[in-house]
């Protein structure tokens, strides 16, 4: 397989696949920045606010995101998790009147810069949603290659092996290695969704967001998600948005805690929840309100 | 705790209720039985192969068919498939995904003002614009008003039926990276596909009966056409023409016309039904 023949950012060693900036590198104009960042952090985010109209959704978030690890997003509804969570891929910018300002780097990169295209931002951070979505029209494995189909690759041997590894990566390929060619909506809820997964990751993307993705599943189908994030974070960088606190201490290494759109605490996992430095984190995580 | 007689009352309207609604539920298709009923009765002797293959005679000469107005009617719904579908798909996709909503409002008003402007309006104004034009009725202009008044009928269904696609599959493509115009073609436009469909060929059953437009712009003859500048016949002209004249022979050619324009109607909205039959928002 070689990566100048076809026109998408194949990745072939995931190991130096997160390196800075490796896929937007512009060729003469660096990033200062982007030397000084360890490869461990993926996103720095400075300052970020966000606004639909006149109503201001996240104020002033700073925080950074370690590589290859699980970062959980938790607070009230409506704090602004879903918001924060969509500007790291600028999906929030489908949304007519909203505005964004502040910084966001990947790996040094400035993902808002003025020549950044937002597709692809998308396609090194991908994205999971609350309710699965698998496209209705499509069989299993047209969903999970769609993404590298409608972006130019037609060679059927990548399709295949990306198919396959990335069914396999998504606990799914054991599951539906018979029926590739079934209509995507025979699957079970829990299978949709880890078939969602599949999908994303089949376009290597660099980071994976998840929105509440087990929020509408039974508990095994919840209980291999979190084994597949976990599975996961091995090769990626994971940010999820949870309502599940068990969730959140189960399956992440760092958690920050938002509140009507304010970082309130961001730490370790473990610190939140035995430990948290401010008063409102204690009362959210032991279910005094939220 | 409410009277026994207060509950057999409510159950009575309950039922009184039902059997109105069925009542009504039912005239609204017995005039379709008894069409059909008459038309069978009236125009299926008339049916005979003659009927497809040959020209009509003139009067008195026993015989003859409606050839020329059944492959007048397809090519004058071919032409207006050829207008009509473009400008209605394409504009229905704008109006859904890219228009802003003040243009898509004055866009979707003005769509609607159209789809209810009489058939016989359409006629005058493509008389006007291409008939005088042309310096003569003709196959074009009829293909023209038939196309024009499917343009409004197919960008709103079309509109409509995208907008039902739900938005998390817009959402999912457009996080996996792909394009914007690709995520309305490929999975947006291709989840509605067969609704768009659906959309085109009732519209084009709607205008397979147009008569009045037609007596402006395609006219109508008894000869085969063979340019696009000709006037042409179809099934609706033929039978209005037939129709008036006062020759039994005639009325019997009429009623057999009736019958096959009702069955060409019919044909397309099975084909409607068989392709909605595993649509995918059910
Ligand atoms: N598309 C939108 N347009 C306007 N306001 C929005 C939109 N999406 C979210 N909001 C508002 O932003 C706030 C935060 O929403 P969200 O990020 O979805 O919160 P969470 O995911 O924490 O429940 C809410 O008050 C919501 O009403
Ligand atoms: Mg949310």
């Amino acid at each position: 397989m070689n990566a100048s023949t076809i026109d998408f950012p194949v990745q072939m060693n995931r190991n130096e696949s997160n390196a800075p900036g490796q896929n937007m590198q512009k060729p003469n104009s660096p990033e200062p920045e982007a030397h000084a960042i360890a490869p461990a952090t993926a996103f720095q985010i400075g300052k970020l606010s966000v606004s639909f109209g006149a109503h201001t959704v996240l104020k002033d978030v700073s925080l950074d995101i370690k590589a290859r690890s699980v970062t959980a997003i938790i607070g009230p509804s409506g704090c602004g998790k879903s918001t924060f969570l969509r500007s790291l891929n600028r999906m929030h910018e489908l949304v007519p009147d909203a505005r964004m300002t502040g910084t966001i780097r990947l790996f040094g990169e400035n993902i808002y810069g003025p020549e950044i295209d937002p597709v692809v931002v998308r396609r090194r951070v991908g994205m999971v949603f609350q309710k699965s979505n698998p496209f209705p029209t499509m069989s299993i494995s047209e969903n999970v290659t769609v993404g590298l189909r409608l972006n130019g690759i037609r060679n059927k041997g990548i399709l295949q092996e990306r198919l396959e590894k990335s069914l396999k990566m998504a606990a799914l390929w054991d599951e539906v290695k018979d029926r590739l060619n079934a209509a995507s909506t025979s699957l079970s809820g829990g299978q949709q969704q880890r078939l969602c997964i599949a999908r994303a990751l089949a376009v290597e993307p660099e980071v994976i967001l998840m929105d509440e993705p087990a929020s509408a599943l039974d508990p095994l189908a919840t209980t291999k998600i979190e084994e597949l994030i976990l599975d996961l974070k091995k090769d990626f960088t994971i940010v999820i948005v949870t309502h599940n606190m068990q969730q959140a201490a189960r399956i992440s290494d760092q958690t920050a805690f938002f509140y009507l759109g304010e970082l309130v605490e961001y730490a370790a996992t473990r610190k939140i929840f035995t430990n948290p430095s401010v008063k409102q984190t204690e009362d959210y995580v032991t279910g005094r309100f939220g | 705790m409410e009277s026994a007689s207060h509950h057999s009352y409510r159950k009575g309207k309950n039922v009184l209720m039902q059997l109105v609604t069925l009542a009504c539920a039912l005239l609204t298709i017995i005039p379709l039985f008894l069409i059909f009923f008459h038309l069978l009765r009236s125009g299926f002797g008339s049916l005979n192969l003659a009927f497809f293959t040959h020209l009509p005679r003139p009067v008195g000469e026993p015989g003859g068919g409606m050839a020329n107005a059944i492959v007048g009617t397809l090519v004058l719904l071919g032409l207006a498939t050829v207008l009509g579908v473009p400008f209605g798909v394409f504009g229905g996709v704008y109006l859904a995904e890219y228009a802003s909503r003040r243009v898509a409002w004055i866009i979707r008003f003005t769509a609607d003002i159209l789809n209810g402007v009489p058939s016989i309006i359409w006629g005058m104004a493509v008389y006007a614009l291409v008939v005088l034009r042309m310096k003569g009725f003709s196959v074009l202009a009829g293909g023209i008003v038939l196309g024009m008044m499917m343009i409004p009928m197919v960008l709103r269904t079309t509109e409509e039926v995208l907008l039902l696609v739900p938005s998390g599959y817009r959402e999912a493509a457009l996080a996996l990276g792909i394009s914007r115009w690709r995520t309305v073609c490929s999975i947006i436009v291709r989840t509605a596909l067969k609704a768009i469909v659906t959309g085109l060929l009732l519209s084009l059953a709607r205008v397979a009966g147009e008569t009045a437009p037609l007596l402006f712009t395609a006219f109508g003859n008894s000869v085969w056409s063979h340019h696009l500048s000709d006037p042409i016949a179809a099934l609706p002209l033929q039978i209005f023409t037939f129709a008036i004249a006062p020759y039994d022979d005639w009325h019997r050619q009429a009623w057999a016309g009736a019958l096959v324009l009702l069955l060409m109607i019919t044909l397309i909205n099975i084909v409607v039904r068989l392709l909605t039959r595993d649509r995918f928002a059910k």
